[in-house]
């Protein structure tokens, strides 16, 4: 932000950048040969849900549309920060389709203008012995981190290190440790 | 296509810039005045007059949380105010701030440090018993809406020409007292004494910076009210916030009732309808400037957008 941002006190907020999620099918692939990693088919887009009308029909707008086809239908929850939780699942091996559904969900919230209210997107993937990993991309940076829950409040963070040098390559992975936010207790993973 | 909500204040803006521009004008009608009538000695007031202001700025973060007794908390202690500042954060794409909670019953928040890497958020316990987790939410937002855009450095340069008027007010009366005819130069030969057109130009200096700093810092609050309200999309909850805390300090008055009882005389109706002295000194705009605000907010998050999706009954 500038000197006249900062002397009028107007921060305009940060615009989400959603192209980056279409580079998560390779990455997968990658997860799937060098670390048995597969994923789940689950998806998650979690954002601020604005109050008022026009945020209201939005979300009907675009549950109706994901819904409207013959897989299964999309689960919303509200978490106990207030942020609103969409769950699309498909069948794990298609993962280009729940890419494009999380997509769907990004592009119509922000054609309304609601872009800015955008927090995150996850894909599930967990391996046979049962571990679980979370593949996380964060609007405002345009950057993905891998989240790996161990325990209700307890993060697994060698295979969270690993999984970032496989994927550094394929993803556009967040440099930064501090910004690696856990989201415990997140719906669909 | 537009995709954004955030309404252009240009009304608000407006009056800001003007604002500042009067504040830099009397900085600069007060260095030129000084060293006309002061020439050895509006340097060196001046560059001390700076440093205080500079080390206020620098420290403000350390100064502010002492001052309040407050102390800084882990995730571990507090991980509820940590997980709404942490989400907050990363919506709005800025660094997180020091989280520190202040042991007292006044429910109040407040924001400081020199530069958003280096800021800390505070809220009293008070706040925290009284508000809901959705208010909460909206404090801390508009909090890290002053700490974004750099409250304490605008509102500290703003303020250096009045701590130098202050500097030179007190330099002249001490120079009144200790003969300041010592200290007279070749412009003043008709006898006037230095010191009293010191203390008369840094008096009147003082006295616009205050009233102009005031305005200013009523004007910063209503851009974070603003900030704050589309950093969370609800204006609502922290109007709900706003209301709850400043009826609950508004109810309890300050003053001992003897001591005001002489001041009401002077206050039997305000001398023009909504500029009160109380309104022009106070640092905060009123609770309805605030709600006015936040509502128009609401109501441009509410509005139907063209171009953007279409609306039910299509045939999706």
């Amino acid at each position: 932000m500038g000197i006249w941002d900062a002397l009028t006190g107007r921060t305009k907020p940060v615009r989400a950048n959603l192209d980056a999620l279409f580079s998560l099918p390779s990455a997968a692939i990658t997860l799937q040969t060098a670390a048995a990693f597969q994923p789940t088919g689950v998806g998650s887009v979690c954002y601020r849900a604005a109050e008022g009308a026009a945020f209201a029909q939005t979300q009907r707008d675009v549950v109706a549309l994901l819904d409207n086809d013959d897989d299964p239908d999309v689960e919303s929850s509200t978490d106990s920060f207030g942020f609103t939780w969409l769950v699309a699942r498909q069948h794990p091996e298609d993962l280009p389709a729940l890419v494009t559904d999380l997509h769907t969900v990004n592009t119509s919230l922000e054609a309304q203008g609601f872009g800015s209210s955008l927090l995150c997107s996850m894909v599930g993937f967990a391996d046979a012995g049962g571990r679980r990993l979370g593949l996380v991309y964060l609007y405002k940076q345009g950057t993905f981190y891998p989240f790996a829950p161990q325990g209700p409040q307890q993060r697994d963070n060698l295979l969270e290190i690993q999984v970032r040098d496989l994927l550094k390559d394929d993803l556009p992975v967040e440099p930064q440790l501090s910004r690696w936010m856990p989201l415990w207790g997140a719906p669909g993973l | 296509m537009a995709t954004t909500r955030f309404i252009n204040d240009r009304g608000l803006t407006a009056r800001m810039t003007l604002v500042l521009f009067l504040l830099g004008a009397i900085f600069v009608a007060l260095i030129v005045g000084l060293m006309y009538i002061f020439p050895s000695y509006a340097v060196l007031i001046g560059f001390v007059g700076l440093g205080i202001a500079w080390y206020q700025w620098y420290k403000s973060d350390t100064l502010a949380l002492k001052a309040m007794r407050a102390r800084e908390v882990t995730p571990q202690e507090a991980p509820e105010l940590h997980g709404v500042i942490d989400r907050l954060c990363a919506l709005a794409d800025m660094p997180k701030p020091r989280v520190a909670i202040a042991y007292t019953d006044m429910p109040n928040a407040f924001a400081t440090g020199r530069s958003p890497s280096h800021s800390a958020v505070c809220v009293t316990t008070g706040i925290l018993d009284r508000l809901t987790a959705e208010e909460m939410e909206g404090v801390l937002a508009h909090e890290l809406s002053h700490v974004a855009h750099r409250d304490v450095l605008v509102m500290t340069v703003a303020a250096s020409a009045g701590i130098i008027a202050g500097m030179a007010t007190r330099g002249a009366q001490y120079g009144a007292i200790f003969g300041g005819g010592d200290r007279r130069d070749s412009n003043n030969n008709n006898g006037i004494p230095v010191w009293i057109l010191v203390l008369a130009l840094s008096l009147v200096v003082y006295a616009v910076s205050f009233f102009l700093t005031r305005l200013l810092s009523r004007y910063r609050e209503l851009c974070a009210d603003r900030s704050g309200a589309y950093l969370t999309q609800k204006p609502s909850a922290l109007a709900s916030a706003l209301t709850k805390i400043s009826g609950e300090i508004a109810s309890i008055p300050t003053k001992d009732l003897r001591e005001t009882q002489p001041m009401n005389a002077f206050f039997i109706a305000p001398a023009v309808s909504g500029m009160t002295l109380k309104t022009l000194t106070s640092t905060h705009p009123s609770l309805e400037e605030r709600l006015e605000q936040l509502a128009r907010v609401s109501a441009e998050l509410g509005k139907p957008m063209d171009g953007g999706f279409p609306s039910a009954g299509l045939g999706l």
